[in-house]
């Protein structure tokens, strides 16, 4: 879901001074604060990985939306306004809302009540060992792989706006993630990203406002986009009829079924960076809340990233073309330098810095997780004492995060291999929400199944879009529409052929299924709820289906 | 019960998060404060150089007053609302 931030137009440099550096400075100083105040809170490996599933709701809530509004997310969300206009709106509201919510109502209680630790884990619970390896060992891969790219994305964006040296950039914020976490756990990894959630909301706010007033207001804005743009660029759906063209290069129904239903699914319910949030809560009704709670920031957050977008595209309108030095990414970085004085200025540097490190920290935080329960104690040194696998946490929380700087350094003489990897591992996220869902609502769903749904599915994607794509087999006008047919492919592929292997393999016994599919019993399992749970704006159901109604008024503005 | 269920259930049972780690809302309400104090202080008294590239908004005034309005409604909370005492007992919270 994230696009790596393209090299940065020069000429970027931000007129910042010693007011802009002491608020910096004070950030990085209460970053490392929190690291050092956690340590005390963390006794086992419970406490390490998962904070000993005991943090409140609004907690992890707002670490779930941060967890994904890294600053590759807020620059390429910008970016994606500024060229294709309101339609940025649907990876919010139809990309994302909806699966929070069902993650939160639906998958939830199986997830958190299982007591399983990690995604992959589900996956050995209810599949076998081989659906699990391959699960643990792509994951683990591609979060130090996403750390990487977000460190170099970092360094690129600092050497324009601050003039430091690549270099520097990569092992100063790489030295801060990798203290913060090692000494921290979870719990600091999750606090940061609240700290992080508020001081972006003011980085972004202050640009939206002064940027809306430079362009006239919201009228002057659509007003001149109309005119510059044609009238489909203020609109969620304008020309997307099937057949017809526009910027996207995908239609109505493509971005419903690819990236509302295949992609999004796949992204928000079982990439544990985010589900890892939701399982560190302190209950069931907190682990469901989560996705939930974190849904109505999400719903506007959006207007903060477009709007900047937009605006930038009225005041360059040739951004992103060849007759122009800026390109699609630089809005945001383009508008801190035009309108932010110093003071603001300074907190929205902060708040891009903070977004870079908690892109990044949410990746290794969950990849020493999935590195140690799922791959070491699984396969490796089994059964050792907690206090081992909490050490070894410690070691490869390191060892990531040094490889996540050594990655960042292969990006920075090599940006094309990185973005074409990146491309590949987006097909591993496809069809493991198929497997997920099948896995959780089909009893007879084999053993051995989980694994074939898994290589059908990525299979079937990638040939979809490196050869039938690629290749001109058919005509699709653009790599983002490519990748939302692609999507629904591999999720048609992988479900056939799980259901063709359940056919003719074993199912599991039925007692090894209690609570990890719908339907079964689970007995001893139900836990009675918490003192205040039962309030009317604490209930699940009402979160749920409150943010799908506001998500779904949201588009009325925009599809008339 | 399956012996995932019994390894995490004891390791719960270990677990120090819920009564050493820290309240967050004590950070963010003390950070936003300090932010607050300061870039409000840099609004005081804006050049005519920054008011003009900010189409005369007074930015830093605002946004430093929000910020300060923020960080007291966090420390206000957690007066109000203190971190709740971790359960000894069952009967407890």
């Amino acid at each position: 879901m994230q696009s790596p931030t393209q090299t940065l137009a020069e000429g970027l440099r931000l007129p910042t001074n010693g007011l802009d550096y002491a608020i910096l400075a004070i950030y990085f100083a209460v970053v490392l604060g929190i690291g050092f105040a956690a340590r005390r809170s963390v006794k086992t490996s419970l406490d390490f990985f998962l904070s000993g599933r005991s943090l409140p709701a609004w907690v992890t809530g707002l670490a779930f939306v941060a967890a994904n509004l890294g600053a590759t997310e807020i620059l390429g969300m910008a970016a994606t306004g500024a060229q294709y206009g309101v339609a940025v709106v649907h990876w919010y509201w139809i990309g994302a809302i909806p699966a929070m919510v069902f993650l939160g109502l639906v998958m939830m209680p199986f997830y958190y009540r299982s007591k399983v630790r990690s995604v992959p884990e589900y996956l050995l619970q209810r599949f076998d060992k081989s659906a699990h390896l391959l699960s643990s060992a792509l994951f683990a891969f591609a979060a130090i792989l996403i750390a990487g790219v977000n460190l170099y994305a970092l360094s690129i964006v600092v050497e324009a706006l601050l003039g430091w040296p690549q270099w520097v950039a990569i092992v100063v914020a790489g030295f801060f993630v990798l203290a913060y976490i090692t000494i921290g756990g979870l719990s600091s990894a999750i606090y940061n990203e609240v700290l992080q959630f508020f001081v972006i909301l003011a980085a972004l706010i202050p640009i939206c406002v002064i940027g809306l007033k430079k362009v006239g207001g919201w009228d002057g804005l659509s007003g001149s986009l109309e005119k510059s743009h044609g009238g489909d660029f203020m609109t969620a759906w304008g020309g997307t009829g099937i057949g017809d063209a526009n910027p996207l290069g995908a239609n109505w129904l493509t971005i419903i079924l690819g990236l509302g239903f295949v992609l999004s699914f796949g992204y928000w319910t079982t990439n544990f960076a985010e589900v890892q949030r939701a399982l560190s809560a302190k209950n069931l009704s907190a682990a469901q809340r989560t996705p939930l709670i974190a849904a109505f920031p999400k719903i506007f957050i959006v207007f903060l990233v477009m709007i900047p977008g937009l605006v930038a595209a009225v005041l360059v309108p040739k951004i992103g073309t060849a007759g122009s030095d800026l390109t699609y990414n630089d809005a945001i970085p383009y508008l801190m330098q035009e309108l932010l004085p110093n003071g603001v200025l300074g907190i929205a540097v902060t708040g891009l810095l903070a977004a870079f490190m908690a892109g990044m920290a949410a990746n290794v935080s969950s990849f020493n997780t999935v590195f140690t329960y799922d791959i070491w104690a699984k396969y490796v040194v089994k059964d050792r004492e907690d206090g081992y696998y909490l050490k070894f946490g410690r070691l490869i929380t390191a060892i990531g995060v040094l490889a996540s700087i050594g990655t960042a350094f292969i990006a920075s003489s090599f940006s094309n291999i990185m973005g074409y990897l990146q491309t590949l591992f987006s097909f591993f996220n496809v069809p493991m929400f198929v497997v997920f869902i099948i896995g959780m609502f089909w009893k007879r769903a084999s053993m051995k199944s989980g694994v074939w749904g898994l290589v059908a599915g990525t299979g079937a994607a990638m040939v979809n879009y490196f050869y039938i794509y690629k290749q001109g087999v058919i005509d699709i006008p653009t790599d983002q529409g490519a990748n939302f047919v692609s999507a629904i492919v591999g999720f048609v592929a992988g479900a056939v052929v799980m259901v063709a292997v359940t056919l003719f393999t074993a199912p599991k016994p039925e007692a090894e299924l209690a609570g990890l599919v719908y339907g079964t019993a689970s007995p001893g399992l139900e836990e009675p709820p918490a003192e205040g749970d039962d309030a009317w704006y604490r209930k699940p159901a009402l979160l749920g289906w409150g943010a799908i109604v506001l998500a779904a008024l949201c588009y009325v503005p925009y599809s008339f | 019960m399956s012996e995932l269920h019994n390894e995490v259930s004891e390791l719960e049972r270990k677990s120090a998060t819920a009564a050493r780690l820290f309240d967050i809302r004590r950070i963010i309400g003390g950070l936003f404060v300090v932010y607050g104090i300061i870039v409000t202080i840099a609004g005081i008294s804006p050049s005519d150089a920054d008011l003009n590239k900010a189409e005369d908004i007074n930015i830093n005034l605002w946004t430093g007053l929000a910020m300060l309005a923020l960080g007291l409604f966090f420390l206000g909370w957690l007066w109000l609302r203190p971190t709740p005492p971790p359960a000894e007992a069952p009967e407890g919270e």
